[in-house]
């Protein structure tokens, strides 16, 4: 295990009606700077297209990022589809962003759902990049070592 | 009859319009009512959920059913009795109702916006290709021409149906002006040689008041040369990147893209709320947002040119440069993304190359740093080589936003100092 370059493979994508890309190529440079791998998958990606890439790509991590207010509900049906394969049942996955249309309203209920659904981590906006750090240095930790 | 170009150009003044959708009919009827009777020179707009833009129509009628929040109103999803229902009476010559779609592939939604009378939407092959889709350029291509000709054909009834390019936008922010422009006529273009005669051409507020002002004085001469007819105008978007949080901020920034729009002449304003960094903002927010835009516009004084730094030099190139590469613009438009020629700076999208940078100056304004294969070798500037770190993306994306709010923090901290001048400067945090 030690020969292994050091860092994550790390599959980011936003979901399948969300649009929007700043999150992701930002996301795409912070992981590049922590030393990590990343293949970005972009805008409105259908959720087959999704399963397809993490197969494919067989990732340490898969980082969905969305804003348009459908998160919860596109985050929802996508992780089940992740989660039904073998390959990617173990597979961390953690999503992020602006979840639902209210803003911060009902965060923590989201974020239990999620959870409960099959994320291994939720990061609704507003808490901040650290605690996403902090993910992946454990993360990278539990399994590098 | 839906004669969207006509009511703006006969309007005494500059036309504001919000963007604002909802899921329920009744709520969308609330609106659109809400924004008729503001009190300002309106028009109303129909913003349609982002199931509907990327074609998922089951998906949207699922989230009706179960009563799931939507960020817009499904078009499709709803029957066409439905959205009837919510212009009836609203709609019309007086108060023309545009569809904002954000689709790529929007045949569909040109269909069920016709059937229920609004003939005047938006977007274009590549606004709504590139930056939010991961359709090929070439099927988006075709896509536009089909819905072009759907819009077209209304012609034969009397109708003159309308379409805004998206151009002036791509990606919100970090696109330099000169693509902005460029991308804005090559779209208005194709809308007219695909049979759509009354088109507009947007520009959306970018880093620097006096650079946009430039740029729409640049669309503005474009447009003249290269569109027919008269009916034709220009749109200002509010800023489309990351907004101010506070609400000092976001006003300050909205009535600056309303100056904006007034003293370059442009037809039209869409705006933005207070809201919009944090959630979809309310009917009341709207129009509270319509009525500042509006304000603003009134107290600037147009002014017939600007200084020139090169945009108008820049956009030209880039559209005759596109414009030579083949008769047919359909073809064009496909073979410049693939050549590079259009290259949208920071764009995921797999058609788009993707080898072109860009950097906000230290006097705020937008420049190239790397022109990747863009036909502007010896007309544009470069800045120098600067590579893209995390924190300097996060930097320049926030740029107007910081600049805005803090400016606003400044104020309240004023304000407080004023009222209780024994405060300590730690106030700013609380």
């Amino acid at each position: 295990m030690s020969e292994r370059t050091p860092g994550l493979d790390v599959v980011v994508t936003s979901l399948a009606s969300d649009a929007h890309t700043w999150n992701l190529v930002y996301l795409q440079l912070v992981l590049e700077e922590l030393g990590h791998r990343v293949v970005n998958v972009g805008a409105c990606v259908p959720d087959e297209l999704l399963v397809d890439e993490c197969v494919q790509c067989a990732p340490d991590l898969v980082v969905v990022s969305s804003v348009n207010g459908h998160g919860f509900h596109d985050g929802t049906r996508v992780i089940a589809a992740l989660r039904a394969r073998p390959g990617l049942a173990a597979t961390a996955v953690v999503i992020g962003g602006k979840l639902g249309t209210g803003g911060v309203d009902g965060a923590r209920e989201r974020a239990a759902r999620l959870v409960a659904a099959g994320y291994d981590a939720v990061f609704e906006d507003g808490t901040g990049l650290a605690a996403f750090r902090t993910f992946l240095t454990q993360l990278q930790a539990g399994v590098r070592v | 009859m839906n004669g969207f170009g006509r009511f703006v150009a006969e309007a005494d003044g500059l036309v504001v319009q919000p963007r604002m959708g909802f899921g329920s009919p009744e709520l969308m009827r609330r609106g659109l009512a809400a924004v008729r009777d503001s009190g300002t020179l309106a028009v109303g707009t129909i913003t349609l959920d982002s199931y509907t833009r990327v074609g998922s129509h089951d998906v949207a009628r699922a989230a009706l059913a179960a009563g799931d929040d939507l960020n817009g109103y499904p078009i499709v999803a709803h029957p066409v009795d439905t959205t009837l229902a919510v212009v009836d009476g609203i709609a019309g010559a007086g108060f023309p109702v545009q569809v904002r779609h954000g689709s790529a592939l929007p045949q569909d939604i040109v269909a069920a916006s016709i059937a229920a009378g609004l003939y005047a939407t938006e977007g274009g092959p590549l606004s709504y290709c590139l930056p939010y889709s991961r359709v090929p350029v070439r099927e988006a291509v075709r896509a536009w021409r089909e819905s072009c000709r759907l819009l077209a054909r209304l012609r034969e009834t009397g109708a003159e149906p309308h379409l805004e390019s998206f151009g002036g936008c791509m990606l919100g922010q970090l696109c330099p002006p000169s693509l902005l422009v460029a991308i804005s006529v090559l779209e208005g273009l194709f809308f007219q040689r695909h049979g759509v005669r009354s088109v507009s051409l947007s520009y959306a507020q970018q880093t620097n008041a006096d650079q946009d002002a430039e740029a729409v004085h640049a669309l503005a001469t474009l447009a003249g040369q290269h569109l027919t007819g008269h009916d034709w105008h220009i749109v200002i978007y509010t800023y489309m990147g990351v907004f101010p949080r506070t609400p000092h901020g976001a006003s300050a920034l909205l009535a600056e893209a309303a100056r904006l729009a007034a003293r370059t002449g442009a037809a039209r304003l869409i705006v933005k709320t207070v809201a919009e960094a944090h959630r979809i903002p309310t009917i009341e927010e709207n129009v509270a947002a319509l009525r500042t835009a509006a304000d603003s516009a009134t107290s600037t004084t147009y002014e017939p040119s600007t200084q020139d730094t090169g945009i108008l030099a820049e956009a030209r190139a880039l559209v005759d440069a596109v414009l030579a590469l083949d008769d047919a613009l359909d073809t064009a438009l496909v073979t410049a993304v693939e050549l590079g020629f259009l290259d949208v700076p920071y764009c995921l999208h797999p058609d788009n190359p993707g080898r072109t940078r860009t950097f906000v100056d230290h006097d705020g304004r937008l420049r190239w740093s790397r022109l990747g294969a863009l036909p502007l070798r010896g007309i544009a500037d470069t800045g120098g080589d600067h590579d893209v770190t995390a924190a300097g993306l996060l930097r320049a994306l926030s740029h107007v936003e910081r600049r805005f709010d803090d400016a606003a923090i400044e104020q309240d901290l004023h304000a407080l100092h004023l009222d209780r001048p024994c405060e300590p400067t730690s106030e700013r945090n609380a």
